[in-house]
Formats: C-alpha cells, sequence, structure tokens
C-alpha cells in the first residue's frame, strides 16, 4: 500500500521548490497581503476571548482523548449514522476511497458519460487526488467554493487550507473567469467578479444530482456530520443534492455533540478571524421531504493509523485544519502553499505530509522550519509542532545513517566532528586555532565572504565575521594573570 | 544545533559533558536564549531517553539553575540598573526562542531602559523570526535570505545605530545581511550593551 497525499511524490524538495517560489514577486505580495490580513483578524477576535487559553486546552484534551480510543469512537459514529438512515464505508487509503465514491456514482448517477458532482470544499478529496479519480473515470467534478472553483478552473493547485486560491489577486482571477466562463467584459471589481461565480455555479447547484462534502467535524454521539464555511455553496451542497457524499478522515470524529461548543469558537476564529462562521451545517443520516435520499460516509484512514502508536506523532492527528499555523509562519508567508509539494502546506503540512507517505517523497519537509515557535503559540488544539518536526528529523537522520552512503555525506561528517570537537577543551581550542589560521585564505575586507562547501550556502548571501584573535576565555584568562579582579 | 538538526544520539553525550562541567555550578548563566530552551524543553527527555537513572537525576537537579542571561538579571537577582552607559539609539529584537520558549516577556527592555543615554526605538514586526533557525540558514538559504531581508528592512526603518538581542546566532544571521548590505547598523549583544560604560562604545 503506497500513501500518497496529493502530488507529493512528483514535487521536489522544498529548497528547490521554495526558490522557484521566491522568484515570483507577484505570489509574495500576493502571500504577504493575505497572510497579514488574517493574522490580524485573528488576533483581534482571540484577545477579545477571556478563556482562550482554557478553549485551546479543552480543543486540545477532546481531541487526544479521541485519538486515545479512536476504534471505539468511529464505530459508535458508524452505528449511529447508519440508525439515523446513514451508509458507512471504511477507506483503507486514496485508491479505496476513490473507488467506493466512483462506485456509489455509477450506481446512483447511471453509468453514462458526463455525470457530474458539485462539490463543497474538502482537503480530504484533494488528498485522495478525487477529481483525477472522478475525471479518469467519465464523471464530472465541479468544485463550488470560490477559492476551490478558482484553482479548479485555473488547472491550479491549492496553496492554502483554509484559502486555497489565496496566491491570486483578483487580476488574475478576472482573468482565469474571463477565459473559462467566457465572459471577455468581466472586470476585477469583487462584486462583479462574484457575481460571476454565483451565476455560475447556481445552475450547477441546481441541475447536479449528487454532492460531495468533506467535514469538520464527525459527531459519535449522534452520527452527525458538520461543515462549516463562509460562502453558502456547502450549504447548497449538502441539501440540494439527492444523494450525499461526504468523505471524512477517521481523525475528525470527536465524541459527543456538546464537543462542538470548543471547536465551533476555535475554529472559527483561528482560520478566518471571524467570531463564528457564517454558515454552519450539521446533518444526520436522512430525513423524509428534506435534503438528500440518500447519504453516505467514507471514513478515510491514509496512512493515519501510522500515527497512533506514538503519543508525539499522534498530536499532527489533533489539527481540525483551521490553517492559523500557515498564516504565523515566516516561511509559508515567504515561499507560499505550493512549494511545499502537498495538499496540506505550512507547518501542518510539514509534519503531516512525511507522517501520512513514506518519508522519502517529503524528506525535506521536517526542515522546513526555523523552529521559531510561532505555529504552536497559534494552535487552537495545541499541536506542538515544532517538537514533532524535530522528531521527524530524527527520523530522517536515523534513516540516513543505515546507509555508507547516507554517513559519509558531508553534513552527516561535520555533524558527527562538530559533536567530537564540542566534548573535549582541547579539541575546541585546537579547532578555534586552525579556523583562525583557515580562514586568512577566505577573508577579504576583514570579512568572510566566500567560504567552501555547506558553509557557502551562508556567505552567498551574508557576510561573516572571522573569529576573533583573542577568545574571550582567554581574555578571561589573561585578566587573572594581569591581577584583574574577575568581579 | 545537533539536536534541533535530528542528530539526537549524536547529542546526548553534549548533554552529559555539560551536566559534568557544570554540576557544581550555585547559577548557570547562558547568553543564549536558544541555548537554554534547548535545555529547558529537551535535555531531560534526552537524558530519559538514554535511561541513565543517575544522569536524568542530575539533569533535573542541575536545569533549575540554569538561567537566560537577561532573566539572571532581572527575574533572579532583581536588578535592573546595571550602572552602564551607552549614548546611542537602539533597537531591540525579541528572539524567537526568547519570546515564544523562555517568556523573558519585558526583562530585556527593563536593562535597556535604565542604560543611561540610550534610547530604544520599537522595531516593526518585531515579532517574526529573522530567519537563521540554525542548520535552516544552510539548508535552505534562500528563504532564509528571505527571511532576513524582511527582518534587516524593518530594523533599518527604525533608523537605530544598534540592534541588540539575546541571542549571538540571530545576531550573526542579522549582520551578516546588514553587512553585506553596506549598512553601517551594528550589531551587539545585551550583555556588550551593558557592559558599555560610554568611552568606546
Amino acid at each position: 500500500m503506497s500513501i500518497v497525499v496529493g502530488k507529493t511524490a512528483k514535487a521536489p524538495d522544498f529548497p528547490i521548490a521554495a526558490k522557484t517560489a521566491l522568484k515570483n514577486d507577484q505570489l509574495r505580495r500576493n502571500v504577504h497581503h493575505a497572510t497579514n490580513v488574517i493574522r490580524n483578524k485573528r488576533a483581534l477576535r482571540v484577545e477579545e476571548m477571556p478563556d482562550w487559553e482554557q478553549l485551546r486546552d479543552a480543543g486540545s484534551e477532546i481531541k487526544q482523548h479521541t485519538l486515545a480510543h479512536l476504534d471505539h469512537y468511529l464505530i459508535e459514529f458508524e452505528r449511529n449514522c447508519e440508525l439515523a438512515g446513514g451508509k458507512v464505508h471504511w477507506a483503507r487509503d486514496a485508491d479505496e476511497a476513490n473507488r467506493i465514491a466512483i462506485e456509489l456514482i455509477r450506481h446512483y448517477g447511471g453509468d453514462g458519460p458526463g455525470v457530474e458532482v458539485i462539490k463543497v470544499k474538502t482537503m480530504t478529496s484533494d488528498e485522495v487526488q478525487m477529481n483525477h479519480a472522478l475525471e479518469a473515470a467519465g464523471i464530472k467534478p465541479i468544485e463550488t467554493d470560490l477559492a476551490d472553483m478558482i484553482v479548479q478552473l485555473g488547472n491550479d493547485e491549492p496553496s492554502h487550507i483554509v484559502v486555497p486560491a489565496l496566491h491570486k489577486n483578483r487580476f488574475e482571477i478576472r482573468d482565469i473567469f474571463r477565459e473559462k466562463m467566457g465572459k471577455p467584459e468581466l472586470t476585477e471589481q469583487p462584486e462583479n467578479l462574484t457575481a460571476a461565480a454565483r451565476t455560475y455555479l447556481r445552475e450547477r447547484f441546481l441541475r447536479t444530482k449528487i454532492g460531495i462534502s468533506g467535514a469538520n467535524f464527525a459527531v459519535a454521539e449522534t452520527g452527525s456530520v458538520c461543515v462549516v464555511e463562509s460562502e453558502g455553496n456547502g450549504r447548497m451542497c449538502v441539501t440540494l443534492p439527492e444523494v450525499l457524499i461526504t468523505l471524512v478522515g477517521i481523525e475528525k470524529v470527536i465524541p459527543t455533540f456538546a464537543d462542538l461548543e470548543v471547536f465551533l469558537q476555535t475554529l472559527p476564529r483561528s482560520a478566518t478571524g471571524e467570531r463564528m462562521n457564517p454558515y454552519n451545517s450539521l446533518w444526520t443520516g436522512v430525513a423524509a421531504g428534506d435534503g438528500p435520499r440518500a447519504f453516505h460516509v467514507i471514513l478515510l484512514d491514509n496512512g493515519r493509523t501510522k500515527l497512533l502508536h506514538d503519543e508525539l506523532e499522534r498530536e499532527t492527528l489533533q489539527c481540525i485544519r483551521c490553517g492559523a499555523c500557515l498564516n504565523a509562519c515566516p516561511v509559508y508567508r515567504e515561499t507560499g502553499g505550493h512549494a511545499y509539494g502537498s495538499i496540506y502546506s505550512g507547518p501542518i503540512g510539514a509534519i503531516l505530509s512525511p507522517q501520512l507517505q513514506s518519508m522519502e517523497h517529503s524528506r525535506s519537509l521536517p526542515y522546513a522550519s526555523t523552529l521559531c515557535g510561532a505555529c504552536y503559540e497559534v494552535c487552537p488544539v495545541k499541536i506542538n509542532i515544532p517538537e514533532v518536526l524535530i522528531h521527524l528529523r530524527g527520523e530522517v537522520v536515523r534513516e540516513d545513517q543505515k546507509t555508507l552512503s547516507g554517513r559519509l555525506t558531508p553534513e552527516n561528517l561535520a555533524m558527527q566532528a562538530a559533536a567530537n570537537i564540542f566534548l573535549s577543551h582541547r579539541r575546541y581550542e585546537a579547532a578555534q586555532r586552525l579556523a583562525r589560521i583557515g580562514q586568512t585564505l577566505f577573508k577579504r575586507d576583514g570579512q568572510l565572504t566566500n567560504l567552501p562547501g555547506m558553509a557557502g550556502a551562508w556567505t552567498r548571501s551574508r557576510d561573516l565575521r572571522p573569529i576573533p584573535k583573542q577568545s574571550f576565555r582567554d581574555w578571561w584568562k589573561s585578566r587573572e594573570k594581569n591581577g584583574e579582579p574577575n568581579a | 544545533m545537533h539536536y534541533n538538526t535530528g542528530y539526537h544520539r549524536e547529542a546526548v553525550p553534549l548533554v552529559r559533558r555539560f551536566v559534568e562541567m557544570f554540576r557544581d555550578a550555585e547559577a548557570v548563566c547562558v547568553p543564549s536564549a536558544s541555548c537554554v530552551a534547548m535545555m529547558r524543553e529537551h535535555y531531560e527527555m534526552m537524558a530519559e531517553a538514554d535511561g541513565d537513572l543517575a544522569f536524568i537525576a542530575e539533569v533535573r537537579s542541575l536545569l533549575p539553575r540554569v538561567f537566560e542571561f537577561s532573566e539572571l538579571l532581572v527575574n533572579r537577582l532583581g536588578i535592573e540598573d546595571v550602572g552602564a552607559v551607552f549614548p546611542h539609539s537602539v533597537t531591540y529584537h525579541p528572539s524567537c526562542h526568547s519570546l515564544r520558549m523562555l517568556h523573558v516577556g519585558d526583562a530585556p527592555v527593563k536593562l535597556l531602559h535604565s542604560v543611561r543615554g540610550l534610547s530604544l526605538l520599537e522595531l516593526p514586526q518585531k515579532e517574526q523570526c529573522c530567519g537563521f533557525g540554525g542548520t535552516f540558514a544552510v539548508k535552505n538559504p534562500d528563504v532564509s535570505l528571505a527571511m532576513l531581508t524582511e527582518k534587516d528592512a524593518c530594523i533599518l526603518q527604525t533608523g537605530a545605530e544598534v540592534v541588540t538581542a539575546l541571542d549571538n546566532s540571530c545576531l550573526m544571521q542579522i549582520y551578516g545581511g546588514l553587512h553585506r548590505a553596506g549598512s553601517q547598523v551594528r550589531t551587539m549583544h545585551l550583555a556588550e550593551i551593558l557592559a558599555s560604560t560610554g568611552g568606546d562604545a
């Protein structure tokens, strides 16, 4: 079983992908602007909450408890969902999830070509690359979230967990709409863009018989599913179609209905800086004369159970996909989401992607962080992302050191040598003396500006002060010798 | 450096060495917030992974005696004015680990406010990382530089003559960018400013 998160397997290493992103000034301006706006809105909405820290604790505890007893709550969810008239399917990986979805769509929509499904934004369906699978089966998925629609029409990839088209500005969006909607006169005023999208989507909402959604929460106690959103497209997708298929990562289950009280406060404030989402849709099974006549839930594993055995790794599954860590991250701010090579970008992506799929596809991701801690500070479920990153770095190093070629990399040799030098006073001072002599080769105007090897990555863009003639220790000793007081 | 880069096994002897060197100290003053953060956040865990009970006990007994420089002065000793004289404009970069892991708060700012002649200028977007991040600076040199460029622009915006911090690693990064760009702004550790008596500075 090979697990792939979106297109990650084909993605270049982070430093290389980042380099491309950094050259795109327009992209960087868009990302700076958007993250600044959301960051500030979030800060405002968090500051006004006297019990914010307690809410974070509560969210973290609910998730920890659920993940420790996931088997119990998943089965409870299945039982209650089916009692209410839903049907639960279990998917081990992306292929299984897509196969189940396609079978259901064929069952209800027929085998003919051109069957359409409307979709409300679901990261999980991007994770399993459902749109590609559906298209390959002759089914036409229509994204109805405004940003997801922009991404789909532009043959693009989402660059943010909450705001998938964050990397596009309105002029770029206008151009996509002009081309794909056949509206050459369209202008970039937000009202005009929204109106064009509304007309385009309304037709599709009304004519499409099958809807696909994700879920923010699945409540075990009642078998209910919850989707929160801002545009109303989600409400349309889960109520208008005759058939609703909901794809849910198994970590989205929460024990009780009352637990929503915590997350419906922390999620909108963290995600978009809103006190409450404009649309909070909750549904339980099927009801005669109201909403879809058939309701199917696909519970997706796709690598998640691998993380359950380890308490630290398991923290990753607490994520409620608010995207606050992306907006807070100084690395994401510079590169945007595409550099992460996965639909899960930013700090959470840097820990989620390498754990869901095999590490070889994303071994540069745990290093795509300065460990500054801004992500942990804003996380509404208190995932200690820096700690998980360090843990994953350990895995990368241990994996490398298993082979001779891995042990002979310049980095590994330098790290071993440094550890050795730090362990002995004599070796440390000898290394210092040696460096003082060696550095004269690279000194220009009293600066180190062109060092060889790994240090060259530093001096290509930054100067470095040479090691001074006298170390602090030498200076201290000379004071003692000259009888100067040390205190 | 080792632990944060993933060389966990290699880091354990360094912890042992630290304990051997400082086990008898009444207080250990560390002029680097990120070093103290590493000790507080990980030393105990590393000792536990090693499994040697005596080692674990020693780490536990030593850690409460380890202080970051400004913490020791302000929070532990209650000293805010060390009698320094530094007639220059200074901006303070609150390094990530001092801010978000040690929570030193306004201890360094209190110390700076008490320096004669010093005018402290507020750094815009001060809580944003400078892009150093240990081996990040060489593993992701382009992103590191992009972050540094933003930080240095904010520093220059203040018009300060000197930028200070509790971490020489961040200062090395900030200096690297400023100096390459031909700026005259100096980087000084807080301790260097507090040691000034107005003469040579």
